[in-house]
């Protein structure tokens, strides 16, 4: 049955998650889907990394979005990440002014993946992240992660889910600064120095 | 040595087993695959070992996760959910009209959100590079659309009944006909990517992607329903698919949405 009825809500039940698949690459990634942060905006932060199976090989076919505050820790309400031209039917991209928080990023043959978005501001108690989600063949059900910036070592120190986290894990989920203002922040699906995943139950 | 389908059918059978094993044993109901799920060859490398950490959304309105990517009017074309419109040409095939209706798991219904999909032709192939599959090319037929939720959060495509294909995940593998689907909620923690069947189809029971969902009554919501009324007269034929997003959303995100 597929016709839910929400007058019961015993019978309104979760539709399952499958995997992206290898063909989402037509369909899915958009122009400027990594060009996250205003054109020329003084706090663009780059990440990227790689993203890794258990064997250590990286993954040509994963699909990355991520999802951020703005620098003053305020959520995004701009529309306009996927922009479409009415004249073309195709893809207009971002307006290079505002900034919608929102990035799709496709790895690329060497199982890469770079971001250019505005450096995430905090949020309440937590330390400054941007939220990850993970897509690939082969995976299932999709892996959210976060990628927390490093430098202020007592918010990190204070952040709610990486006191969570057991203290040999943590950095997982910590980007390495590269020069300033680039960060790598590599994603291991499997194995050694997994990174950690989160649930959201 | 190559799998057989025999393999694989072993297999699939010992997971189905095993998860009904749990659940008589008092495990909570499995709504999603588990992400290693041996049949599905893929999935062996592709997924983490070490338990997840769970994050209590009630304690924290401040998450990011609990809020998400807003989407407009500029988003999208008028013409985007009609696929059979993209080309010059008609596509080939049948024509079918998929609606469904975009609810929380409340069963409130989740409006003004960005469903995307993509689809193999009517012969079973995809518009990418690296599908191997010697299947025709629909010049006509690209095979991907996107869509709004409306006020009630209802959406509809009009495309072409996708065929289905080989794969190599052991000998004489083939996927049953699906739509994928992407789909956005209130929360970045709703989020979804599926894929929806068609009834009937008697590649279901082969199909180790389908199987990964071992739960009988979950994987039945996977599959639309042939509804007479959204048959359009002289044009397609219609199925209901209703998608109900898991994940916690919070209320107070809604505001100004």
């Amino acid at each position: 049955m597929t016709k839910i009825d929400p007058s019961r809500p015993g019978t309104v039940l979760p539709t399952p998650s499958h995997t992206v698949g290898p063909f989402y690459g037509y369909a899915l990634p958009f122009p400027g889907g990594a060009e996250v942060a205003p054109v020329g905006h003084a706090d663009t932060v780059t990440v990227h990394g790689h993203v890794y199976d258990g064997e250590g090989a990286p993954l040509p076919d994963a699909l990355v979005e991520i999802w951020g505050p703005a620098p003053d820790g305020s959520m995004p309400t701009a529309t306009g990440s996927m922009r479409r031209d009415p004249a073309s039917g195709g893809f207009a991209g971002r307006n290079g002014l505002e900034f919608t928080g929102f990035g799709r990023i496709p790895t690329d043959a060497d199982g890469h993946w770079v971001v250019r978005t505005l450096r995430p501001g905090a949020r309440g108690v937590n330390a400054p992240y941007l939220a990850v989600c993970v897509f690939a063949r082969g995976l299932l059900t999709h892996l959210f992660t976060r990628v927390y910036l490093p430098g202020d070592d007592a918010a990190l120190a204070a952040d709610p889910v990486l006191r969570q986290v057991a203290e040999d894990r943590r950095r997982t989920l910590i980007a390495v600064e590269q020069s300033p203002a680039t960060y790598r922040f590599d994603i291991r699906l499997q194995g050694e120095d997994e990174t950690v995943f989160l649930e959201f139950p | 040595m190559a799998l057989t389908q025999h393999d694989i059918d072993a297999e699939i059978a010992a997971e189905r087993e095993a998860y009904e094993q749990r659940v008589a044993a008092g495990a909570p109901v499995e709504h999603h695959p588990a992400r290693g799920y041996a049949p599905y060859r893929s999935s062996v490398l592709r997924h983490p070992k070490q338990p997840p950490v769970n994050i209590d959304v009630t304690k924290d309105p401040e998450l990011v996760e609990l809020s998400s990517p807003a989407w407009g009017e500029r988003d999208i074309t008028e013409i985007d959910n009609d696929l059979t419109r993209q080309h010059h040409g008609e596509p080939i095939g049948e024509r079918i009209t998929v609606e469904g209706r975009l609810l929380d798991r409340d069963g409130r219904p989740v409006r003004g959100q960005l469903i995307e999909i993509w689809q193999a032709n009517s012969a079973g192939r995809y518009a990418h590079r690296r599908e191997q599959h010697d299947a025709p090319l629909d010049p006509n037929f690209t095979g991907a659309g996107r869509t709004l939720t409306d006020g009630d959060g209802f959406y509809r495509f009009t495309t072409i009944q996708p065929g289905p294909y080989p794969w190599r995940n052991h000998t004489n593998a083939w996927r049953p006909a699906h739509i994928h689907f992407s789909v956005f909620g209130r929360s970045f923690t709703q989020r979804l990517v599926t894929q929806m069947y068609f009834p009937n189809d008697p590649l279901f029971p082969y199909d180790p992607i389908l199987q990964s969902v071992t739960d009988d009554a979950a994987r039945q919501r996977l599959v639309a329903t042939y509804d007479h009324g959204l048959s359009v007269p002289e044009f397609s034929l219609g199925y209901r698919w209703d998608i109900v997003l898991d994940g916690p959303s919070a209320t107070w995100t809604e505001e100004g949405r």
